[in-house]
């Protein structure tokens, strides 16, 4: 078969799934306009901007900013409720295989150009998303709370997600003439940050994700404590390390706070120390069929 | 581990209260009246 047209994994196949769940609301993309239903009481685990016109859920990032800027009001209980219930039941599986972002920089990632490689430096930079959350998604709008002023810090500024599925496809229907006349300096520089992401995505190994994601910082301060995930077992590892110098990200051991959960380690382990599991429950390992989780 | 267990629970308690308390206190109304207004913040014009 050729090697071009192999199936895609279930991983990936997980992924296009939740990305066409999250944005399930196709007559938005017709007619430029965002869905407004119930539904969008709903959050879903990954980046997805509620003003994508396709998007039929919440953006939990989005929904936290805001509930942090009412919090005057309204104590933030339903939107730190559901990242705590996402984060301990899946926590960063939900990057792996449930954010539709994190698919758009694996799919960027396989343009075929030359790779920057992990080092010391990209897992010092792996830091700065712990920042970005609590400067943008946390201090910004609680700062702007006292003002009575909401602010969506990191949507405003910074997220990526926004500018691609919210800005791009609503700017870019023929409808929406009004938005396109209000476009501004602030646009243009959301614009650059997102080429600037999308760039580097080709080049780094889910840069955005890695570096600037604060939903994967929060859900990675979980890991420890996540039911589902791609987990060792301690009797059969031998620590040889393969599993860490393999991984694309800037795991110091698999699962820990870097690590996205795609499996790519569980059939380079020499004693098959690794597999996907929920709780103790077995889902994907070594002894189970070869296509699977992978990436 | 049973440690991990007990906390894990804990916090998986206090997620079902909070979303619990979230919902009786309108903060699923809030999410999604937001959510249903195109956010300006975020498609980099407000």
């Amino acid at each position: 078969m050729d090697k071009r047209l192999k199936r895609p994994s279930t991983r990936r196949l997980i992924q296009l799934y939740a990305a066409l769940l999250y944005n399930a609301h196709l007559r938005g993309f017709a007619e430029g306009q965002i869905y407004t239903g119930s539904l969008k009481s709903v959050c879903v685990p990954g980046l997805n901007c509620y003003s994508c016109p396709g998007a039929a859920f919440s953006c939990p990032l989005g929904a936290l900013q805001n509930a942090i800027s009412a919090s005057a009001d309204r104590p933030a209980f339903y939107v730190v409720g559901v990242l705590l219930l996402f984060g301990l039941l899946l926590g960063r599986v939900i990057c792996g295989f449930l954010c539709p972002f994190g698919l758009i920089q694996e799919l960027l990632h396989k343009i075929p150009t030359k790779k920057v490689k992990k080092s010391p430096l990209t897992r010092r930079l792996s830091r700065v998303k712990y920042g970005v959350l609590l400067v943008f998604v946390i201090a910004i709008p609680a700062w702007y709370a006292l003002k009575d002023l909401p602010l969506p810090g990191f949507c405003k500024f910074i997220c990526p997600a926004g500018t691609l599925e919210g800005a791009a496809a609503l700017l870019l229907h023929p409808a929406n003439g009004a938005l396109r006349a209000a476009v501004g300096g602030l646009f243009w520089w959301k614009v650059s940050l997102l080429a600037l992401t999308l760039t580097a995505c080709v080049f780094v190994y889910r840069a955005f994700c890695r570096f600037l994601c604060p939903l994967g910082a929060l859900y990675g301060l979980l890991s420890k404590l996540a039911l589902l995930g791609v987990k060792v077992d301690a009797a059969r590892c031998t620590d040889c390390g393969l599993c860490v110098t393999l991984c694309p990200t800037d795991i110091r051991r698999v699962g820990d706070s870097e690590c996205v959960h795609c499996g790519s380690c569980i059939p380079a382990c020499p004693t098959q120390a690794i597999s996907f599991r929920a709780g103790k429950i077995v889902l994907h390992g070594p002894d189970l069929p070869e296509r699977g989780l992978r990436k | 581990m049973t440690r991990k267990i007990a906390l894990w629970a804990a916090l998986f308690a206090a997620a079902v209260l909070l979303i619990v308390l979230g919902v009786a206190n309108g903060g699923a109304r809030d999410a999604m009246a937001k959510a249903v207004r195109i956010c300006m913040e975020c498609i980099g014009i407000g």
